[in-house]
This record gives structure tokens, C-alpha cells and sequence, in this order.
């Protein structure tokens, strides 16, 4: 190992060394003092996060089990830049009386879950996947069991783990299949070997259902809506967002990559699967009452969304589903900021809750809405971009009727985004939540937030940077 | 920076400017400053484009700019204006500026009102001087969007679900455009080379025909809901209905203006042989919202509905005259367009005072105004007039363009549909004069309308800077219709180097 595979490999080693120091950190600091290692943490993960965007060559190592290249780079900045949000996000609730215990549990299982992405991101071997994908799952699902005392938080943890062991049965019997056709397990001896058998196909489809489970698309998504609910609003937001966008990378990469040849095949599987995702998400999404459920199937919907980047085989999909991500983090990022600042506050979660609140936290109800809009792709906020280049991406094969379905549903989720609205602006109410003020670090990631979800869109020399790294079938 | 430019940049700031204010009573003064200066720049653009065409400019659009933005894509931020886009946007600030006065009064969230309204506008002045698809489609959500919380906020009776009903709608008028307007971008390149959202440089070039069958309907439906066309024309009354008075002021004297406009400008102009095979369909559905708006209007007894439904009828007819696809009916759509917007605006300007002094819309709780409210009740008459087509009024000029170029068709179906529309004058009259017999003249219904007070300062303002216009447009339509008329040249010719009558 030279000094060019440490800089190549930096962000998995930097983040290592991050989760043995705030170990250590566990281990040496006064027990009184512990709420110090949540700065501590979140200022690591800052500094990995500026250390990553530091130019590096490009580079295979491990005999082509782990791949550096500028895209996949990109992809991890964006997975560190979420994570980051939600670990400053999350230092209000961690400072909490009850969670002082397990203070540094919780940053060293997340930055774990991190280390599994990048990995997973960087992979080039189906087994370097594999094990990057459970180490990013596990500990997410201790985390999920967080607050255990709590009925519902045991439960998300315990489904978590049991339907994500079940996806990656499913997932490992369909990697067993490629193997067993086609020889090999790296990425490029796979894609050169693979001859469109059935068998070959039947593995495609069980990997297809493995990545269907981490990314929630129907009709794999039954775990969501109630781990999202059950787990801390933080867990809640570090699963919607990072973890979902870190699979959605590695998908896109391994469709492009490993499966170009039967490209006919997926197109029509995710064609199927993008309409019922946003249409069901969305169906769903109409009739719920608790926001952390409200932001899940929002979020399964915008899952379907994102195929339409996929279903092209374009770069201009892949760069307009890099970009999508980045905006979603943003976006959704900021809807999760307000529902956490206001359940921190008040332990309140539910819509009715949130009537009249622009009377008394104007701030945070705008917020909201500028979050709830970017989302429903409503101009001038970014979502309206990621959207748009989404749905370019999927006409410019000529899959003009999804993305008409795709514009429609964008309306049904208007409409539920809009009650949210209609709650804060509009309806009257008894007892608002009382004006209260948030801690530097909330606002600190709000503002964060609000500025990528403005910045994102009109700033097209980002768009640009990225459509440059991507590439299509 | 350049003129048009401007014209997004100062709503912009207005909108900061208010940010800024604490004191709620200075948000009016500055909406107005904003506004007001917005309407000079409006007169300063008029004056600026007569001046460069009476110097022998004949480039299609004047005071062109043209920025890069997502340049893989060919996205750029293109601005220009012709006679035609000049004029929509004088209209504009007209309506905004009235609807600044309208609003003087408001009691409560005014910094957000304001905020919203000029919003609004930013988002129709960008529309109008958009010469990118791309541009043009954002600037048209962004003007849609604000009325949801227009409504629902301060809007009046079932305010939530009409401002539910009117956001869904339009945004999904804006779904069918979004795949219109992709499709026309994937088209727009025929022979090779790289895609355009470029309208004058898509003019140039002819999408296949296979496209354009499937692309016009998406596209010109898309902005037909906005346009008010049947059956997509439902949110209107609704929202009209529940909006406060400057909104509806903007909505339907500016706002429903988008949609003719679009389908014209982008629909007709960039797929002119579909919209020629195609175009009877749509000519059947505005003749029904023409005739069904005006029966509608009828029926109606809230004052806000009758004028949503005659909005209604008034802007099918737009529709209908661009469909007709010759250069009088399209000059007189637009001319339409104008005057229906001032007209409309006049129309809600006045039945908002009206309601904040009564307190009811309904027309049989009132009667014999005009004793005691002469100023209002004149200018309610002068608005009615200008809606039944007065000569003299800008109605008068506008309709009798549309009619005499849809008769110049020598085919009878052209013919039997321009008679049907005609027959709305008839039934326009029915409904406008009854209100007026209703509502001023007869005697005093109820004793405490005897103390009613006549229009203020700002009101006055408000309604006659909307009748000048109105009458100077009825007085003197020539330099108006020979603005338009000119810039309507290029698009004429495209259409009859395919679909010669």
C-alpha cells in the first residue's frame, strides 16, 4: 500500500479512524462531560466531509474489488454531506437527559453505517457490495431500537433487521445464480460473461427485489412506513435519505455497469415498479396523520420518481438521478429538521398539531413549505430542477407516458403536501404548539438546508460538474 | 441589465424591501412604490419598442437577450418581447396596480399578502417576456402556485377546498404541459444537431407531424386550463368566487391570460400543422365554453360567480380566435385578451368594494345604488358596457375583430360554430343588464345601504386607472391593434406557408 492507496481510499479510512476516536473518546472523557463528543463528532465528520472533496486520482485496488472514480467520489461527498446534516441535526435530541448513556453509541454506529456505504459505493466485487451493504443496514437497525424504553421504537428496530435479513437472502440468492452462471463476481467479468439465459435473468430479478427492499420500492416497501414512524425522527431521516441515496447509487452503477446487456429487461421491470412506487407511495401518503409516517410513503414515492432517471440507461439519467439525490437530501433533510425541532420541542408529530403554527413559529412553517415544495417540484426551489431533469432524462428515450404518469402523480402529492401547508398557514386551532426557539445546531442545519434547497437549482454549474462524471449504458 | 430583465428584478426586490419592514402599515406604501414603478417601466417598455419599430427595426422580437444556464441541455435564459408580449405585459401592471389600491384595506397578514400577490406577478411578467420554454414553464408555475395560499388565507367562503381545487387543477394543466413542452424540446431538432427550448429557433424548424399529434393536444389542453377551456374550466368559478378582491383581480385579468397566450404563442405557433388538423376538436370545446359560460353567468346569483362564469365565456372566445388561425381572429384574440383582462379586473375591483360596503354579493339583497353610490355604480355600468360590447369600449373592438376574421372561413362548419359564438353577445347582454337593473337602479331595498359611503382616495385610484385604459382602448384600438398586428406577421406567415386558406 502506497501513500496513493490511502488517498484514494480516504474516506473509508477517515471514517474509521473517526469511529475509534470518539470510542476512545467514550472510554476517556468524564462521564460529565459526555455531552461533548457530539460536537467532537460532528466536527470529525465535517472535516472528512471537506477532506473528501480534496482531488484524487482515480484507482482500482484489491484486484478490482474496490473502484475510485469520479463519479462514484461525487456519490460519497453527497452521502457525507447528508450524513452530516443529520448528525448536526441530531445533536439537540443526543443531548438530551435520557439519551446521555449512549451518547458516542449512536455517532459510532451511524459513522459505522457510513463506512458501509462508501464501500458499498466503491465496489467492484459483488462481495465487497455485499458487505458493504450489511454493515451500512445492521447498525442501522440497533439504532432504529434507539429509544428502547419505547414500545414502538423496539418494534421498528426488530422489523428493520428481520426484513432486511429477508432482503438479503434474497438478494445473496440471486448474486449465488450470477455466480453460478457466469463464473465471477466482479462487476466487469460478470457484465462480460452475462448471456441472457433464464437463469441468469431469475438471478437478475432476485437481486433486482434485494435492492427493491433497501431502496423501498412497491411492493417491496411494507417496512417502511412503521420503521420510520417507530425510530428517533433523526434515525427516521438518516434512513429516508442517506441510506436510501446511498442504494440508489450503487443501484444505478450496478445496472449500468454489471447489466447493460439486458437492458429491454429492466426497463420494463423498473417501468412497472417506478409507477406503482409513486403511485401507491403516494395513495398512501394522502391519508396519513403523523408526519414521520407522512414524510415515509412521501419518500417511497419519491422513490419512484427517481427511476424515471434510471429507466433511460442515459447519462443524462444517471446525472439527473446524482442530482436528484442531492436536492432530496436538501429538501428532505429540511422537512425532518422542522418535524424534529418541533418534537423536540413539544413531543408533538402529528398534523393537527401543526395547525396555526405559522402564527407562532413563522420561521419554521416556511421552512417547512420551501422543504414541502422542493419535494412536489414546485419552482423556483430545486426539487423543481431535479424533477425536471428526471423526467427529460426518461422522454429523451421516449418513455413519454411514465413520465406523464410520473407529472400526474406529482400532482397527488402536491395535494397532500399542501395539507401540510394548508395545517400551517390556514387552519385555526385551539392550542398552536407555543412559539419557541431552537438551539444553534437546528438552525444551523435548516439554514444548511434552505440554502442547498435554493442554491441547488439556480447554481447550474453543479448540474454541469455532475453531468460531466456520468456516464450511460 | 437590460429593460426586460427589470421587470422580474423589480417585483423581486419589491418583495425583499418588504421582508425588511417591520411597521406592517409601510408594506401597502412600498407594494404601491414597487408597483407603481413597474408601471412606469411598463410605459418606458411601450414607448422604447414603438420608438426602435418607427426606426425601421423588423426583427421579430426586440431588446433580445440571451444567458446560458444548464448548458448540456441547452437550457438558456432567453428574454425578448414583441408587440404582442409589450402589450401583455402593460396590461399587467396595470391590473397589478390596481390590485395594489384594491387591496388598501386589508385587515390582517398584510406583509404576506402583498408578498404573495407581487410573487404572483413576478411570476406572469416572467411568462411574458420568456422566450424559453424552459424559462416560460417555471415562470408559469411560480405565478400559479402563490394562489394557494391567496385563497386559502384570505380568500372568503369555502376557501380551502376552492383554493385546493383551483391549485390541483392548474397544476395539472401544467403536468400535460410539461410533457408537451418535452416533447417539443426532443423534437425540436428534426434534422440532427443539438435540442432547443428556444421558441424562435423551434419556430424555425418543422416537427414531424407523428409528434405533433400527440404534442399539440398535451401542450394547448395544458394551457387551455388555464384559458378556462370546457371541460377544465370548473376551478374557475370556485376559485374566482372565493378569492379577496385583488386576487381575483390578477386571476382572471392576468392570470387566465397565460393560458391564451401559451396556447397561442407556443401551442399554435410552434405545431401548426397538427393544430390545423386537429384545431376543430378545440373549436367545439371553446364555442361550448362560450355559450355555457354566458348561460352559466345567467343562472348565477352571487355577483363574484356571474362574473367567474362571464370569464369564463370571455375567455373561450379567446381560445376560439386563436384556433381560428388567421390574423384578424388572432389579432382579436388578443385584443381580447386585453380588454377582458382590464375589464374582468374592473369588474372584481368594483365587486369588492361593493361587498365591503354591503356585505353581501348576492344581487337580490341589493338594489338602487346608483342614488347612493354614483361614483361606484357609474363605474359598474362603464364595466358592464365594456362587457357586452359597447362601442367605444375596448369590448366592442376586440369582439368584432374575433368575429369578422372566424368569418372569413368560407367552410360552413367555421361559419355555423362563429354564429353560435356570436349568439353570447345576445346572452352577455341578458345577464349584464340585469344585474345593473338588479343591483343600481329601483328603489333602496334595505335602509342601511342609505348610508354607505362613496369610493375612496385609493379606490378611485384603482378603478380609473382601469377605466382610462379600458376607454382609451375602445377610443383609439388602432395603435394597439397595429402593434399587434405587425408582430402577429411572422407567426401568420408560418401558419399560411402550411395551412394556406
Amino acid at each position: 500500500m502506497s501513500s496513493g492507496t490511502f488517498l484514494i481510499m480516504r474516506h473509508e479510512l477517515l471514517l474509521t479512524i473517526a469511529a475509534l476516536l470518539v470510542l476512545m473518546a467514550e472510554i476517556f472523557v468524564d462521564p460529565k462531560k459526555k455531552r461533548g463528543i457530539s460536537t467532537f463528532a460532528v466536527i470529525l465528520l465535517g472535516l472528512i466531509t471537506a477532506a473528501g472533496f480534496i482531488p484524487s486520482p482515480e484507482g482500482v485496488l484489491f484486484g478490482g474489488m474496490y473502484i475510485s472514480t469520479g463519479t462514484r467520489l461525487l456519490m460519497k461527498n453527497i452521502i457525507n454531506i447528508g450524513a452530516l446534516l443529520v448528525f448536526i441535526q441530531s445533536v439537540t435530541w443526543i443531548n438530551k437527559e435520557e439519551n446521555s448513556e449512549k451518547v458516542s453509541e449512536y455517532f459510532i454506529l451511524i459513522i459505522t453505517t457510513l463506512i458501509g456505504m462508501n464501500f458499498m459505493i466503491s465496489a467492484g466485487h459483488f462481495l465487497m457490495f455485499y458487505i458493504g451493504i450489511e454493515l451500512a443496514t445492521i447498525p442501522i437497525a440497533a439504532l432504529a431500537a434507539y429509544e428502547r424504553y419505547k414500545n414502538k421504537s423496539a418494534e421498528a428496530g426488530i422489523k428493520l433487521i428481520l426484513s432486511s435479513a429477508l432482503s438479503s437472502g434474497i438478494l445473496l440468492y440471486g448474486l449465488s445464480m450470477i455466480y453460478g452462471t457466469t463464473g465471477s463476481l466482479y462487476f466487469d467479468q460478470v457484465a462480460h460473461n452475462f448471456t441472457n439465459s433464464n437463469l441468469q435473468i431469475l438471478g437478475f430479478i432476485f437481486f433486482f427485489a434485494g435492492m427493491a427492499f433497501k431502496i423501498s420500492i412497491v411492493p417491496f416497501h411494507l417496512w417502511t412506513a412503521d420503521v420510520y414512524e417507530g425510530a428517533p425522527v433523526n434515525i427516521t431521516s438518516y434512513l429516508s435519505v442517506v441510506s436510501k441515496g446511498a442504494a440508489v447509487f450503487i443501484f444505478i452503477i450496478i445496472l449500468y455497469t454489471v447489466f447493460p446487456v439486458i437492458i429491454t429487461t429492466w426497463q420494463k421491470t423498473i417501468y412497472v415498479t417506478s409507477v406503482l412506487t409513486m403511485t401507491i407511495g403516494n395513495l398512501f401518503a394522502i391519508r396519513q396523520k403523523n408526519l414521520k409516517r407522512f414524510l415515509a410513503f412521501s419518500s417511497i414515492s419519491q422513490a419512484g420518481y427517481i427511476l424515471l432517471g434510471f429507466i433511460g440507461g442515459n447519462e443524462l439519467g444517471m446525472a439527473a438521478v446524482i442530482y436528484y439525490v442531492l436536492v432530496y437530501i436538501f429538501s428532505n433533510l429540511g422537512a425532518f429538521g422542522v418535524v424534529a425541532a418541533v418534537s423536540n420541542a413539544t413531543g408533538k408529530e402529528n398534523m393537527d398539531d401543526y395547525n396555526g403554527l405559522y402564527h407562532t413559529n413563522p420561521g419554521l412553517s416556511l421552512i417547512m413549505t420551501l422543504a414541502l415544495f422542493s419535494l412536489a417540484g414546485i419552482p423556483p426551489v430545486a426539487g423543481f430542477f431535479g424533477k425536471f431533469f428526471l423526467f427529460t432524462a426518461a422522454a429523451q428515450q421516449g418513455f413519454y407516458l411514465l413520465v406523464l404518469i410520473a407529472v400526474l402523480n406529482t400532482i397527488i402529492s402536491l395535494y397532500y403536501y399542501l395539507l401540510v401547508v394548508r395545517a400551517m398557514f390556514i387552519n385555526k386551532s385551539e392550542a398552536p404548539i407555543e412559539k419557541f426557539k431552537s438551539d444553534f445546531p437546528t438552525r444551523l442545519a435548516l439554514g444548511i438546508c434552505v440554502a442547498g434547497i435554493f442554491v441547488t437549482g439556480f447554481a447550474s454549474l453543479l448540474f454541469e460538474v455532475i453531468r460531466n462524471l456520468s456516464y450511460g449504458v | 441589465m437590460d429593460i426586460l430583465t427589470l421587470f422580474v428584478v423589480i417585483p423581486v426586490l419589491t418583495i425583499a424591501a418588504i421582508l425588511f419592514l417591520k411597521e406592517t402599515r409601510q408594506v401597502r406604501v412600498v407594494s404601491a412604490f414597487g408597483m407603481g414603478l413597474q408601471l412606469l417601466m411598463a410605459g418606458v417598455l411601450v414607448y422604447l419598442y414603438l420608438a426602435a419599430r418607427h426606426a425601421g427595426n423588423t426583427d421579430e422580437m426586440l431588446f433580445m437577450k440571451d444567458y446560458v444556464w444548464y448548458k448540456s441541455l441547452n437550457i438558456h435564459y432567453t428574454i425578448g418581447v414583441d408587440g404582442i408580449s409589450v402589450a401583455m405585459i402593460a396590461l399587467t401592471s396595470i391590473v397589478v396596480f390596481a390590485g395594489i389600491f384594491a387591496s388598501w384595506e386589508l385587515d390582517f397578514l398584510k406583509k404576506e399578502f402583498f408578498i404573495s400577490l407581487i410573487l404572483l406577478a413576478t411570476g406572469v411578467f416572467g411568462f411574458f417576456i420568456s422566450l424559453d420554454l424552459f424559462t416560460m414553464f417555471l415562470f408559469y408555475e411560480l405565478a400559479v402556485i402563490p394562489m394557494f395560499l391567496l385563497i386559502g388565507i384570505w380568500g372568503s367562503g369555502p376557501k380551502e377546498y376552492s383554493a385546493m381545487k383551483l391549485t390541483l387543477m392548474l397544476m395539472g394543466g401544467s403536468a400535460l404541459l410539461l410533457v408537451g413542452l418535452l416533447g417539443i424540446y426532443f423534437n425540436s431538432a428534426p434534422s440532427g444537431g443539438q435540442n432547443t427550448f428556444n421558441i424562435l429557433e423551434i419556430s424555425k424548424v418543422v416537427i414531424p407531424l407523428p409528434a405533433q399529434r400527440i404534442f399539440f393536444p398535451l401542450t394547448f389542453v395544458g394551457f387551455g386550463v388555464l384559458g378556462a377551456l370546457f371541460p377544465f374550466h370548473t376551478w374557475s368559478p370556485d376559485g374566482h368566487a372565493s378569492a379577496p378582491t385583488a386576487v381575483s383581480m390578477l386571476h382572471a385579468g392576468v392570470l387566465m391570460k397565460l393560458g391564451g397566450y401559451g396556447a397561442f404563442r407556443v401551442a399554435i405557433f410552434l405545431m401548426p400543422e397538427a393544430a390545423h388538423e386537429l384545431s376543430w376538436i378545440f373549436i367545439i370545446l371553446t364555442s361550448i365554453s362560450v355559450i355555457y359560460g354566458a348561460f352559466g353567468a345567467i343562472a348565477q346569483k352571487d355577483l363574484k360567480y356571474i362574473n367567474a362564469y362571464s370569464s369564463v365565456s370571455h375567455c373561450g372566445l379567446v381560445l376560439f380566435a386563436v384556433l381560428m388561425m388567421n390574423k384578424t381572429a388572432m389579432n382579436g384574440a388578443i385584443l381580447q385578451m386585453i380588454s377582458h383582462g382590464l375589464m374582468t379586473a374592473l369588474f372584481f375591483a368594483l365587486i369588492g368594494m361593493l361587498y365591503g360596503r354591503t356585505h353581501t354579493r348576492m344581487i337580490n339583497q341589493m338594489g338602487g345604488l346608483m342614488k347612493i353610490i354614483p361614483f361606484l355604480s357609474v363605474a359598474y355600468v362603464l364595466a358592464g358596457l365594456a362587457s357586452l360590447g359597447l362601442p367605444g369600449l375596448s369590448g366592442f373592438v376586440a369582439e368584432m375583430t374575433i368575429f369578422v376574421g372566424a368569418f372569413q372561413h368560407h367552410e360552413t362548419f367555421y361559419r355555423v360554430v362563429t354564429i353560435i359564438a356570436v349568439s353570447s353577445i345576445v346572452i352577455t347582454a341578458v345577464y349584464i343588464l340585469r344585474v345593473i337593473a338588479i343591483l343600481l337602479l329601483g328603489p333602496t331595498t334595505n335602509k342601511h345601504y342609505e348610508l354607505l359611503t362613496d369610493a375612496k382616495w385609493y379606490e378611485k385610484i384603482s378603478v380609473v386607472s382601469l377605466i382610462g385604459s379600458v376607454a382609451a382602448i375602445g377610443l383609439a384600438p388602432l395603435w394597439l391593434s397595429s402593434m399587434i398586428g405587425t408582430s402577429l406577421q411572422p407567426i401568420v406567415d408560418r401558419i399560411f406557408a402550411i395551412t394556406p386558406f
